[in-house]
């Protein structure tokens, strides 16, 4: 049988002058953790949430995103009659020739401006985005300098009110909705009318095409021969594929979180071992007491690695409470964090949250911590000469 | 009282070796110890008193010769046969107590136990069995530092015979107490051969002590003096 709980939890508190410096280390690494991990799995989330895997994205050949990308006007007709793309109740084609354009706004913080993404959709842009809804307001007419902004970049620059109005180019747009992209891309979108938003940027082209085929077979088809076809010189490839790429975002927040992660934790391992030897040292006597007492090598390693990971998951436990402060502290004053999106240059707005899953995991991997900085100096505790061990009086 | 010796030494030796010099720390010894005696063992410091106390309490291994407990040869018991024959037959009552610093009187007490199969009523029964025997009935919540050291020992003392052990062994136990409190430790040990039947081992460097034993042996340069 082991060495009760209570011996470990009090000699850890006992000790606390020594102790707190290493717990508070690995509350600080514990809590940058749980942060990092957050901020990126909200990126993934809202990118991962943005396609719908029936659709089809168009660009030009040669274009990363929609923003760097131009469709014409032909090429758009030429789409529309395209075999294969799936009907409205009018019989009208589902699709959508769509304008991307990135738009200043002041932030409502006051601190200066940020970008936004405006996008022009044509008729079925609504229809090919089910996961978009309408949460206040109405839609925008087409033909009137009217957007619909996402409900959770209102809350981050000003203007974004219904009512309210946002400088585009030469002019001015009306906010007359707020939609909820529940979780998605386009939750850091404001959308319009597309030939309205052509008229007022002075563009003879749109970006890109989004449409519908009418089954998994139709889309395959569709796929090929828009790529085969010479004359159109455009890329097309499933919505979700396309999204998926734009995750990328997520790739230098994850590698940076990976490599703060290793490099802070390769230091909270070596605070912990500091702090475990020492206390092996201080102990030393008591050790060999509890050898003496019929307490075994194997008895003494689970004892201080039990302390070691009691220490750590003290530290665990304060990190993800004060990650957990700071999301509450976000989500209390209502602020989304932006990140700069390599890709479209336009601030995503991203989900972050700190779950309890999130704060487990940072509580695990204080323990982690804990077991490897203890690790050697649990052995070396194990080696002790008993007899060694009770001369050193 | 039975007249079968609880332990049989026969001629052990144990030596150190320190770089090219070997250290004699005992030298061909042999003696008998009854059960129910009250042994001590006397002689200069260095003479090889606690080398021989640890080797037949199982906490160090002799050079050569054999030293057996109850008919038990414990050098040759391995390292984990030793650790449980210690938690079983012997109990150890040290110069400064040894007693764990973050655990209360009755803790440090139970120790032993954990490593039987009792359960924790039991356990806390012996515990307290145990402490009444040292006259420490109502310590069991205190913790070490707040403790005189005389009481400290008698804690010791009971956490030495908690698991009902044959064998009881003493280094120096009244080398840090006040003559009172060494007094108590002592007549406790006594009271303990000629009432529970054990059998005690004791190291001193003080004659009065010696006279609470029922027989003395010198220890000199490793070797047993006549
Ligand atoms: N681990 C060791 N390495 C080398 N020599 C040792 C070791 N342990 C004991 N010795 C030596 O063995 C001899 C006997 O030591 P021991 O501790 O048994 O003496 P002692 O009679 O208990 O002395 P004291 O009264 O001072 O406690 C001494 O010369 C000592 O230096
Ligand atoms: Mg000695």
């Amino acid at each position: 049988m082991a060495l009760p709980l209570r011996y470990n939890f009090r000699n850890v508190l006992v000790r606390w002058r020594t102790t707190l410096f290493t717990i508070l280390g690995i509350a600080a690494v514990v809590a940058v953790f749980v942060l990092l991990r957050g901020m990126a799995r909200g990126i993934e989330r809202s990118s991962g949430n943005t396609g719908d895997p029936r659709n089809i994205l168009v660009v030009r050949k040669g274009s990363q995103a929609e923003s760097g990308s131009l469709v014409t006007r032909e090429q758009f007709r030429t789409l529309q009659y395209l075999d294969g793309i799936a009907k409205d109740e009018r019989g009208e084609p589902v699709i959508s020739a769509e304008l991307v354009m990135i738009v200043s706004a002041p932030r409502r913080a006051g601190a200066g401006e940020a970008n936004t993404l405006l996008r022009g959709v044509t008729a079925g842009g609504m229809e090919l985005r089910p996961q978009v809804t309408l949460k206040e307001g109405r839609w925008f007419v087409p033909g009137k300098r009217e957007v619909v902004v996402a409900q959770r970049l209102a809350s981050r620059f000003a203007g974004f009110e219904i009512g309210g109005t946002i400088k585009a180019g030469p002019d001015r747009l009306t906010v007359v909705g707020h939609f909820d992209g529940t979780g998605s891309a386009f939750d850091s979108e404001a959308w319009m009318d597309a030939d309205e938003a052509r008229s007022i940027f002075d563009r003879d082209m749109y970006s890109s095409v989004l449409l519908r085929p009418r089954d998994e077979a139709a889309l395959t088809n569709l796929v090929a021969r828009i790529q085969a076809d010479k004359r159109l010189s455009l890329r097309a490839e499933r919505e979700v594929d396309y999204y998926s790429k734009q995750t990328m975002t997520a790739v230098p927040i994850k590698y940076l979180a990976g490599m703060l992660g290793v490099a802070m934790s390769i230091g909270a391992v070596f605070a912990a071992m500091n702090t475990m030897y020492a206390s092996v040292a201080a102990r030393t006597r008591e050790i060999g007491t509890l050898r003496v007492l019929g307490f075994s090598r194997a008895a003494i390693v689970v004892c201080f690695l039990v302390e070691g990971s009691f220490l750590a998951m003290l530290g665990g436990i304060l990190g993800s409470a004060l990650a957990w402060g700071v999301y509450a502290f976000v989500v209390v004053r209502g602020i989304n964090f932006g990140t700069m999106d390599f890709q479209s240059f336009a601030e995503t707005v991203f989900q972050f949250r700190v779950t309890p899953d999130l704060m487990l995991l940072g509580v695990l991997f204080s323990v982690a911590i804990g077991l490897a900085g203890s690790l050697f100096p649990a052995l070396r505790a194990a080696r002790l000469p008993v007899i060694s061990a009770l001369r050193s009086l | 009282m039975a007249a079968e010796p609880i332990v049989v030494v026969r001629d052990l030796s144990k030596i150190y070796r320190q770089g090219d010099i070997n250290v004699v720390a005992l030298d061909h010894v042999s003696l008998d110890i009854t059960a129910g005696e009250f042994v001590v063992l006397m002689g200069p410091s260095g003479s090889g008193k606690s080398t021989l106390l640890h080797i037949i309490a199982g906490i160090d291994r002799p050079t050569s010769g054999s030293a057996k407990v109850q008919g038990i040869d414990i050098a040759q018991l391995d390292e984990s046969q030793l650790a449980d024959w210690r938690n079983q037959n012997v109990g150890f009552v040290f110069q400064s107590f040894n007693l764990i610093p973050v655990l209360t009187a009755a803790e440090n007490v139970e120790l032993p136990l954990l490593l039987t199969d009792l359960n924790g009523r039991e356990r806390r029964k012996q515990v307290q069995t145990a402490l009444e025997l040292v006259g420490l009935a109502d310590r069991g919540h205190h913790r070490p530092d707040q403790m005189s050291g005389g009481q400290q020992q008698r804690v010791a003392i009971a956490r030495a015979l908690v698991t009902d052990p044959a064998l009881i062994v003493a280094d120096e136990p009244t080398g840090n107490l006040d003559a009172k409190s060494a007094g108590d430790v002592l007549a406790i040990l006594r009271s303990l051969t000629l009432t529970a039947g054990k059998t005690v081992v004791m190291v001193t460097h003080d004659p009065k002590s010696a006279a609470y034993g029922s027989r003395s042996l010198h220890l000199e340069k490793g070797e047993i003096a006549a």
